[in-house]
């Protein structure tokens, strides 16, 4: 053993790939960002300042016509998206909490089988799920009809579906487990005997979950915030399904500029907004929450 | 008690109108006690909040149940530094836990300062705990940290700087104010966790092993710390450990545990000196056991027989009453080694032996010596008149071991039994 290592060629092979471990570990994925994601990128940062159309060609003439258009003829749809978005993060947020702190804290031996509930609906399609939900919505479905005709309490011409409602109710239901889960693992790694000390030290029970666990628990709450904003603000299946022409968001407006109207200079600007407007989002919320803070 | 929090005190009020005369006839005795656990017993497993916890506790099985603690009466004075001693498993943190309200008894009371605080839950008990692992919080500076509990029972902001400050001055950590626990050392993080604890001026502070994480010189220096805190605050500690060293540097009292229950209670010499079982014999320093008979009184002293019956004489005074056959206890560092024909001054208890082992230890040396009659004693020989190695003692020499009487102890031979038990908790 020792013999072989004092070979001097042997170890000085060694050390190189030991040396070049790590880029060629890493080497799949940089290709892989590098021809789907940049190259996109700098495709898409190209056309949005191109002109032309499918049938002449798209040429790169430095016209800003796009972003103007885009800042000034959707806000509507800008609106939209940032308030259903929005408001359904904060709803995840709200439905999401108890059940993560539930789970972590009351769990028990049930701990697996409730975590395998909360993303037992991805085995099912994103598509079928919602559309099942115009079924849910819809004005003589389950939960109208009930309301109606049963208990009468609703009027018989009240409608759900198609409003902003709907679009929310759509959004926060798709995207709650992406925002239980990464609280659920901020919660679960608190230390019990914090929660005792807090006790030890007059903290009441609102005290010590106010002072100690929902502080700890912030990373988790900011992770799945932005796992659910992101996604929701750019999502357009939910405004399209179960939405309409009235609660369009700004993905249903790329989705018709790109397929539709095939108006590429003016979807890649829309696009290119779309990433910065959520980059800033999130560095505002980074620095209001200080999660640096927090790891330091 | 004005820090006392409000709700506390209407509880603590109720509590003691039910609980008779006795307290107001002797008021003076109410105040000379801290806390008295009456009976206190604490069964794991029988229930499903219980199950959760066991798994803190070495030596529980979570399925099972298990008594940690059994009907423990103790009185631990006002002021004083009290050690709960002995091998993991024993119920001493469980107890701990107990007074501090992070467990429930299962039957049993627990006063403090005289008043019923059983049912308390841990936020309404002026108590604070240091805990093992020093369960910092992380997300706070040091000053926060300390502030927590001034904070919780709503002391002024002017106040709870001064506090603090005083706090870390006494800990020897000022201007440590805005560090974040990740960044102090684990000695620096010990004192921070007492600081937390000491600025609320709790009753009783208990600790949990807090020295356990700390290498064994750190450990000592915050030993001798720790001491001189305490008298400086003049707050009563309950101080829970393993090491019957930690435990005789610095306590006032000792309780030695074992399998839920204590065996002895006393001061460290008294503890050392004059053990009154073989388990406390055995936990507290190195003991020789010698198994032997009674063979009646002579002179006020009490006549043992060894195997080989050899009379081994104790002081009348210290043998506790046992009958049949008992142990002679004594102590390495008591017994004389001479050559083996030289005159010894009578009176003095007095065995034969070989010296099989030799151990150079600088301070002493360590000689193991096989006995005529049987077995072997440990003997501790400081390194005064003899030093350099012509001079100790070697393997094979016969020499006699001598030791005057007052130093023997008498503890009941358990026999198999207690080894038995002693294998139990290895």
């Amino acid at each position: 053993m020792t013999a072989v290592v004092a070979t001097p060629p042997r170890p000085s092979v060694l050390r190189r790939i030991a040396r070049l471990a790590p880029y060629i570990l890493l080497t799949p994925g940089l290709l892989w960002l590098l021809y789907f994601f940049i190259w996109p990128l700098a495709q898409m940062t190209l056309m949005s300042v191109s002109s032309g159309t499918l049938d002449t060609g798209f040429h790169v003439t430095g016209t800003l016509k796009s972003f103007s258009d885009a800042l000034t003829k959707f806000g509507t749809q800008w609106g939209n998206s940032l308030l259903y978005g929005g408001t359904s993060t904060v709803l995840d947020f709200l439905i999401g909490f108890p059940v993560a702190y539930t789970i972590a804290f009351k769990g028990g031996r049930y701990k697996n089988l409730l975590l395998f509930m909360v993303i037992a609906p991805f085995f099912t399609s994103f598509l079928i799920r919602t559309i099942s939900w115009q079924i849910l919505l819809g004005d003589e479905g389950p939960i109208l009809a009930f309301l109606k005709h049963t208990l009468g309490i609703v009027p018989v011409d009240f409608s759900i579906l198609y409003s902003p409602v709907a679009v929310i109710s759509g959004l926060t239901y798709n995207f709650l487990p992406f925002m239980i889960l990464p609280m659920y693992v901020a919660l679960e790694k608190i230390d019990f005997r914090l929660l005792e000390a807090a006790g030890d030290l007059y903290g009441s029970s609102w005290q010590t979950f106010r002072r100690v666990t929902f502080p700890l628990a912030l990373p988790g709450v900011f992770a799945g915030s932005i796992l659910t904003f992101i996604p929701a603000m750019g999502d357009y299946v939910n405004a399209e399904l179960l939405g309409s022409p009235k609660t369009r968001m700004i993905g249903n407006v790329i989705q018709g500029r790109f397929l539709q109207s095939t108006d590429y200079p003016s979807a890649s600007a829309l696009s290119l907004l779309l990433m910065l407007g959520i980059l800033i989002a999130v560095g505002i919320y980074a620095r209001a929450l200080g999660t640096e803070e927090l790891t330091g | 008690m004005p820090i006392l929090a409000a709700t506390g005190r209407d509880r603590i009020a109720r509590s003691e109108g039910g609980s008779g005369s006795g307290e107001e006839e002797n008021p003076a005795r109410v105040t000379d006690v801290a806390v008295r656990l009456v009976q206190l017993t604490k069964r794991f497993g029988g229930d499903t909040t219980g199950k959760r916890v066991a798994t803190y506790v070495d030596g529980a099985k979570a399925d099972d149940t298990f008594l940690a603690v059994d009907h423990i009466d103790l009185e631990v004075r006002d002021g004083e530094f009290f050690s709960l001693l002995g091998p993991s498993g024993c119920g001493k943190t469980t107890t701990l836990r107990m007074i501090g309200g992070f467990e429930q008894p299962t039957s049993g009371l627990i006063e403090l300062k005289g008043e019923d605080v059983s049912w308390l839950p841990a936020y309404q008990r002026n108590v604070n705990t240091v805990f093992q692992n020093y369960a910092l919080f992380p997300h706070l500076t040091v000053f926060e940290n300390v502030a927590f509990g001034l904070r919780r029972r709503k002391v002024a902001d002017a106040d709870i700087k001064q506090r603090v400050g005083d706090m870390l001055e006494l800990v020897e950590l000022p201007g440590y104010e805005r560090r974040k626990p990740g960044q102090l050392s684990g000695g620096q993080a010990q004192r921070v966790a007492l600081a937390r604890a000491l600025v609320n001026k709790p009753a009783v502070l208990l600790l949990d092993e807090p020295l356990g994480a700390l290498d064994l010189k750190l450990r000592k220096q915050m030993q001798v710390e720790l001491k001189r805190i305490q008298q400086e605050v003049r707050i009563t500690f309950i101080y829970v450990t393993h090491d019957q060293e930690e435990a005789m540097t610095m306590s006032d009292r000792i309780a030695v545990m074992n399998k839920g229950k204590y065996e002895q209670l006393g001061d460290p010499e008294v503890l050392y000196e004059r053990p009154q079982t073989r388990f406390v014999a055995g936990f507290l320093g190195v003991s020789n056991l010698l198994r032997a008979t009674p063979d009646g009184p002579v002179d006020g002293y009490a006549v043992y027989r060894l195997a080989d019956a050899t009379a081994v004489r104790v002081p009348q005074q210290l043998v506790q009453g046992e009958s049949g056959p008992v142990a002679i206890g004594v102590r390495p560092e008591k017994i004389r080694l001479s050559e083996a024909k030289a005159d010894v001054a009578p009176g003095l208890n007095r065995l034969a032996g070989v010296i099989s082992d030799a151990s150079y230890l600088g301070v002493s040396t360590q000689y193991i010596v096989s006995l005529a009659g049987g077995g072997s004693v440990t003997v501790y020989e400081q390194n005064v008149e003899r030093a350099t190695k012509s001079e100790l003692w070697t393997a094979g020499e016969s020499v006699q071991l001598t030791w005057v009487p007052e130093h023997s102890f008498v503890v009941a031979d358990e026999g198999s039994a207690s080894n038995a038990a002693q294998e139990d908790l290895s």
